[in-house]
């Protein structure tokens, strides 16, 4: 076990791994790219699902290919997250040049099918935008689709009055035209980034 | 949920479920083929036993749910996968156990495998494996690598993964059974040193994330935890399991280095044999 470098090689060694090391790390934070988001191309599998929207029918990824689709889970009775979030893909999506609005999705998904009926969720996202679809589904789906982007959610005990939160994503996947994974939008990122981000998107597929 | 969905795996892995039956297999295989005068007791083999299916437990069960979505119970399953999983494997001492199966290998596939000796060499040495042990910890911890493994399957298999492949090497080349008197074993002496050194920039790190006023892995606000707890409170357990438990088990791992070393003190005189054969 013991190996008997020589005395100085057996010093080198561990700078020499050190310095190894230090030039892995150093590639891996070299090639951000220019998105404002979090670029995770490679990281995350590709755009699926299969859920009920909001006039009752079923949905799957593949209908909605050919549109750069931002992923967004929540719930209707969300204090905070939820309408800040929509609200900022709104604006965000607003302010892109007029033809490249069109390309666009904001999927939403609601994690509390408990509460959030098709016509609660129809209501919410109008509000919003109308560039925005809501979506919603067994616990068990639900359960499937966020497990396959990393994610999870969890429900609060209710209140007297029957009320619970509930712990979700508050990430903003983002897939291209073809369903590939590529951005992540954490909450802190500001509209204009967003929009930036939304734009080279559309731009770099558009056909 | 029912016990049954606690005990199945979050995320099926058939190649940590085979690894781990593999190696419970060839042990089983190798207590039972073995000459009874090297079979180890039955204490050290539940010690064995157990150290395998903590790391299991971790990997393949609810456990692993938690730990993606809760970051003091992630830090809770690398404790268990760097440490207190390969430090009970160690502990066991299956060395008769392996020994015997590397006697039942064939020689020209023996021979195959000498590579892997020499890997194995590389990285025992004690520079090398004290750099790769608080390493690991640091890369795995470094918060963009940490939010890249958290995103992605296969980087979060790879990390465990790691993990506990290290904690092997690094417990087994600290709790070697043989003594380094009458064997090329590590020394007691710079495995003591090994441990205290390792303790520090676990410590250091373990602090760093307790005292942290920010948020230092935003991945788990980012991805949603396992139940609403407050994020700073999540952190701050994450942080104390990364500080206090490990330095624990570097002191626990020197008491019974010293303890072994006591107990040779005076049986063995190493010098004495050489010397008597240059003077007769």
């Amino acid at each position: 076990m013991n190996i008997q470098f020589p005395p100085r090689l057996s010093g080198m060694l561990p700078i020499t791994a050190l310095l190894a090391a230090t030039a892995l790390l150093a590639g891996c934070f070299g090639d951000e790219g220019s998105w404002r988001g979090k670029d995770i191309s490679g990281l995350m599998p590709e755009l699926a699902f299969e859920l009920t929207d909001t006039s009752g029918n079923t949905l799957t990824a593949n209908e909605t290919d050919g549109e750069i689709r931002m992923l967004f889970f929540g719930f209707t009775s969300c204090p905070d997250v939820c309408p800040a979030t929509l609200q900022k893909l709104s604006r965000a999506v607003r302010e892109m040049p007029g033809e490249l609005q069109d390309d666009t999705r904001i999927v939403f998904v609601s994690v509390d099918p408990q509460r959030d009926t098709p016509e609660r969720i129809a209501s919410y996202v109008d509000f919003f935008s109308e560039r925005a679809i809501g979506l919603t589904g067994e616990e068990k789906a639900l359960r499937q689709l966020s497990k396959r982007y990393r994610t999870t959610f969890g429900y609060d005990d209710p209140d007297a009055e029957g009320n619970y939160n509930v712990s979700h994503s508050g990430a903003v996947y983002v897939f291209d035209r073809e369903g590939a994974a590529r951005l992540l939008f954490r909450p802190d990122l500001s509209v204009e980034d967003i929009r930036t981000d939304l734009v080279a998107l559309a731009q770099e597929s558009r056909t | 949920m029912s016990v049954a969905d606690y005990l199945i795996p979050y995320d099926f892995s058939p190649v940590t479920i085979l690894g781990f039956m593999l190696v419970l297999g060839l042990y089983g295989y190798g207590l039972l083929n073995m000459p009874g005068e090297n079979r180890p007791g039955s204490g050290r083999i539940l010690v064995f036993v157990v150290g395998v299916m903590m790391c299991y437990a971790v990997m393949q069960t609810r456990f692993d749910y938690y730990s993606q979505y809760m970051f003091f119970v992630h830090r809770g399953q690398h404790l268990i996968l760097h440490h207190l999983g390969p430090i009970l494997i160690a502990l066991s001492n299956p060395l008769p156990v392996m020994r015997f199966l590397y006697s039942r290998i064939s020689p020209g596939i023996r021979q195959s495998l000498r590579p892997l000796g020499w890997i194995y060499r590389f990285l025992q040495h004690p520079a090398i494996a004290s750099f790769l042990f608080v390493g690991l910890i640091y890369f795995w911890l470094w918060p963009p690598i940490h939010f890249d493994a958290m995103l992605s399957r296969d980087l979060y298999w790879i990390m465990n993964w790691s993990m506990l492949l290290d904690g092997l090497l690094f417990w087994w080349l600290i709790f070697d059974p043989r003594s380094p008197v009458s064997s090329d074993a590590l020394g007691y002496g710079k495995r003591i040193l090994l441990l205290a050194l390792v303790a520090i920039p676990q410590m250091i790190l373990g602090a760093t994330i307790v005292f942290s006023r920010g948020m230092v892995y935003d991945v788990y606000e980012v991805c949603g935890r396992a139940w609403p707890m407050p994020p700073e409170t999540d952190q701050l357990l994450g942080g104390l399991l990364t500080w206090i438990p490990p330095a624990m088990m570097s002191i626990l791992g020197i008491l019974i280095i010293l303890r072994r070393a006591m107990r040779e003190d005076g049986k063995l005189a190493p010098y004495s044999e050489p010397l008597k054969a240059t003077h007769s």
